[in-house]
């Protein structure tokens, strides 16, 4: 008889199912995973120890860059943090725009990971589907901010603008002619909030057509019923949140349990999953989209009818406007300050969670007084996540770690931080 | 203060007697201080206890206390030539190789290691400090047989500051390079690192090289005391 041994295999880091660079050493018995051991910190860039070396104001673009499909979640909790030390009043516009775009950015990164997902397992096209999607949500990112990803809008105190009336145009190009431009652009003639409007009232049926090619597909269903399966009690053990907790059947959302910002005004619904498994989370996070679409109509209903200030006028924290500072000795000094200084947050610390579309993303602030954080850790979702993949894989074949990483919706920006 | 978690903060002082250290609450959150040799039992009871039921450890993490409440720029004296310049090589950013850190002076151990705990029953938080005595091989428990979480926090925690975990099964680095030298989340250890790494076409492989990079930081850590600015509309009114 031949001897049997058990095989070690390098999984990554440069494969494209593992979602950046994540290095797996697997253990195999045959086809089946004995053991996983991943090894992570390839993308590490020492966020935490850059972000204690600036001013409070200046890591904002920094919080953008952990999660990079969902980059305003990120910033929300840094600020919310801040603001918490500071004890800065937010206007209720600015509150509304952060729950706006919040939602927008969990659409997102949904769709980043129905897209990537889908593609994981074989499902081709939903990458395509998902793909025209984001385009037209990262032209409103582009609208606010000027950037489609690394957006850096939120500010201690607010936003760094209020919404813009225009919506960015196509051009004819020599690749694009007068016709497919004029198309493209019909339902950019108005402000942000009525492309935004359109592109609610489109989407539900976008993810029905998603729901269509996957939902009973046998195929679809033969990849992720049954696999990776979670108990509700071990989800809590290993630290899971987010849709990771919520598949597993415990219904727990800080957007409703420890709501922030204005999520106590708004309606909307968690969905739970009940088997724990791949398949049941793919459901919850198709279902957080539609109510995210819900809560992002709320929002532009109200924002229509209330204008207002979108930023503090605390002017340590945040700047004078530009007008004022030409005429306004005080207000150009505050500017200067502020620049150059940053602002002096009083001594004590804070831990501030929000419901990232991952799961809970909490920044927890030390601060001895000075304009830079004295510490600064992320709590990130993925990390708790991918921490628990080795429990997840085990006894599963080679191709459902693939499936696994999948529906853990990875993003290394935020596990190596 | 919130009235729950004065209450909370009433049951924990009572529950624990002289387990605990020190109960603080801030901006409504709860830091309990907890001896390294305390902590195992405390974290037993908070977690079973059906009253306090913390049944996740959201985040364990390390924190680096050798520079608290220093700053780079005197801005209380002046002499001759104004006030200061605000470069005095005191943070990470500036440091270089073989740099001696400056060390603030206080009374507190060096290292800390801070818990986050969450309750889902009672949708309630708690964070947990947990001083290391010896600033030379700091030593903490390790909670991984309470929470499975802790694990790769540990984990991180080790690698990023060098605090051993007793009791870990696999006190591995974790985020850091293969052969990585020092704990670089460490106040003293320089921002833009010891070495970096390139390929040499020569001897066509990977060397490491001490950094060449210059250190780059603009902006002086510098702590103003909070006082109010308000001028009173009256004296604005007598100044134009």
């Amino acid at each position: 008889m031949p001897e049997i041994r058990n095989y070690t295999l390098n999984f990554g880091p440069q494969h494209p199912a593992a979602h950046g660079v994540l290095r797996l050493v697997l253990e195999m018995d045959g086809e089946v995973v004995e053991r996983a051991d991943p090894h992570i910190g390839l993308l590490h860039r020492g966020t935490e120890k850059l972000a204690e070396n600036k001013p409070y104001n200046q890591s904002i673009g920094y919080m953008d860059r952990l999660d990079y499909v969902s980059m305003m979640c990120n910033e929300h909790a840094y600020v919310l943090a801040i603001e918490k030390l500071l004890g800065v009043e937010v206007p209720e516009r600015a509150q509304y725009i952060r729950v706006m775009f919040d939602e927008i950015t969990r659409i997102l990164n949904h769709l980043l990971w129905i897209g990537a997902h889908g593609l994981d397992v074989g499902a081709m096209a939903m990458f395509l589907y998902a793909f025209r999607e984001r385009e037209d949500l990262m032209d409103v990112y582009e609208a606010v901010s000027g950037a489609r990803l690394h957006a850096t809008y939120y500010r201690p105190g607010g936003v760094a603008r209020d919404l813009p009336d225009t919506m960015p145009q196509y051009e004819v190009t020599r690749w694009r002619s007068k016709s497919q431009a004029t198309r493209l652009n019909e339902n950019r003639q108005g402000s942000l909030l009525d492309f935004l409007e359109d592109f609610t009232q489109r989407f539900p049926g976008y993810v029905d057509e998603y729901e269509t090619l996957l939902t009973d597909n046998r195929i679809w269903k033969q990849r992720l019923v049954d696999i990776g399966v979670v108990s509700p009690e071990r989800a809590l053990q290993m630290g899971f949140t987010g849709p990771m907790l919520r598949g597993s059947g415990i219904e727990w959302d800080l957007r409703k349990k420890q709501p922030y910002e204005v999520y106590n005004k708004l309606q909307f619904d968690i969905p739970v999953g009940t088997n724990g498994d791949s398949y049941d989370r793919y459901l919850v996070r198709m279902e957080e989209m539609r109510q995210s679409n819900t809560l992002i109509q709320q929002c532009i209903a109200w924002l229509r009818e209330n204008p207002g200030p979108v930023l503090t006028e605390d002017h340590k924290v945040a700047p004078p406007r530009r007008a004022e500072m030409k005429e306004d000795m005080e207000a150009l000094i505050h500017h200067f300050k502020l620049f150059t200084e940053g602002f002096c947050v009083p001594e004590g610390e804070v831990y501030c969670a929000v419901e990232h579309p991952k799961g809970e993303f909490g920044i927890y602030l030390i601060s001895d007084g000075a304009n830079k954080p004295y510490r600064v850790k992320i709590r990130a979702p993925g990390f708790a996540h991918m921490s628990g993949l080795d429990e997840m894989v085990r006894g599963h074949m080679l191709s459902d770690v693939v499936a696994i990483i999948g529906t853990q919706d990875i993003v290394f920006g935020e596990v190596d931080r | 203060m919130s009235k729950p978690l004065h209450k909370l903060a009433d049951v924990l002082r009572r529950r624990f007697g002289s387990q605990i250290d020190a109960c603080t609450e801030q901006d409504d959150e709860l830091t309990v201080d907890v001896a390294p040799k305390n902590l195992i039992a405390v974290c037993t009871t908070l977690r079973d206890d059906p009253g306090f039921s913390y049944e996740q450890l959201i985040d364990l993490c390390g924190v680096d206390y050798l520079q608290f409440g220093l700053a780079e720029w005197r801005e209380d004296t002046s002499d001759g030539a104004g006030f200061s310049r605000g470069v005095a090589p005191v943070s990470a950013g500036r440091l270089h190789f073989g740099d001696t850190a400056v060390t603030a002076e206080s009374e507190q151990p060096r290292f800390a290691v801070v818990l986050h705990l969450l309750s889902y029953r009672h949708n309630r938080r708690l964070r947990l400090r947990c001083y290391a005595d010896d600033p030379q091989m700091p030593v903490v428990p390790s909670v991984t047989g309470l929470w499975s979480s802790a694990d790769w926090a540990e984990r991180e925690a080790f690698d990023m500051y060098g605090i051993l975990f007793d009791g870990h099964q696999d006190l591995r680095r974790l985020l850091t390079d293969y052969g990585f030298v020092g704990h670089p989340f460490r106040k003293d250890f320089p921002l833009v690192g010891n070495v970096e790494m390139r390929y040499d076409p020569e001897q066509e492989r990977v060397i490491y090289e001490p950094v060449s990079i210059e250190t780059r930081v603009l902006v002086p850590r510098v702590i103003r005391p909070v006082v109010e600015t308000e001028i009173p509309p009256a004296d604005v009114a007598e100044e134009a």
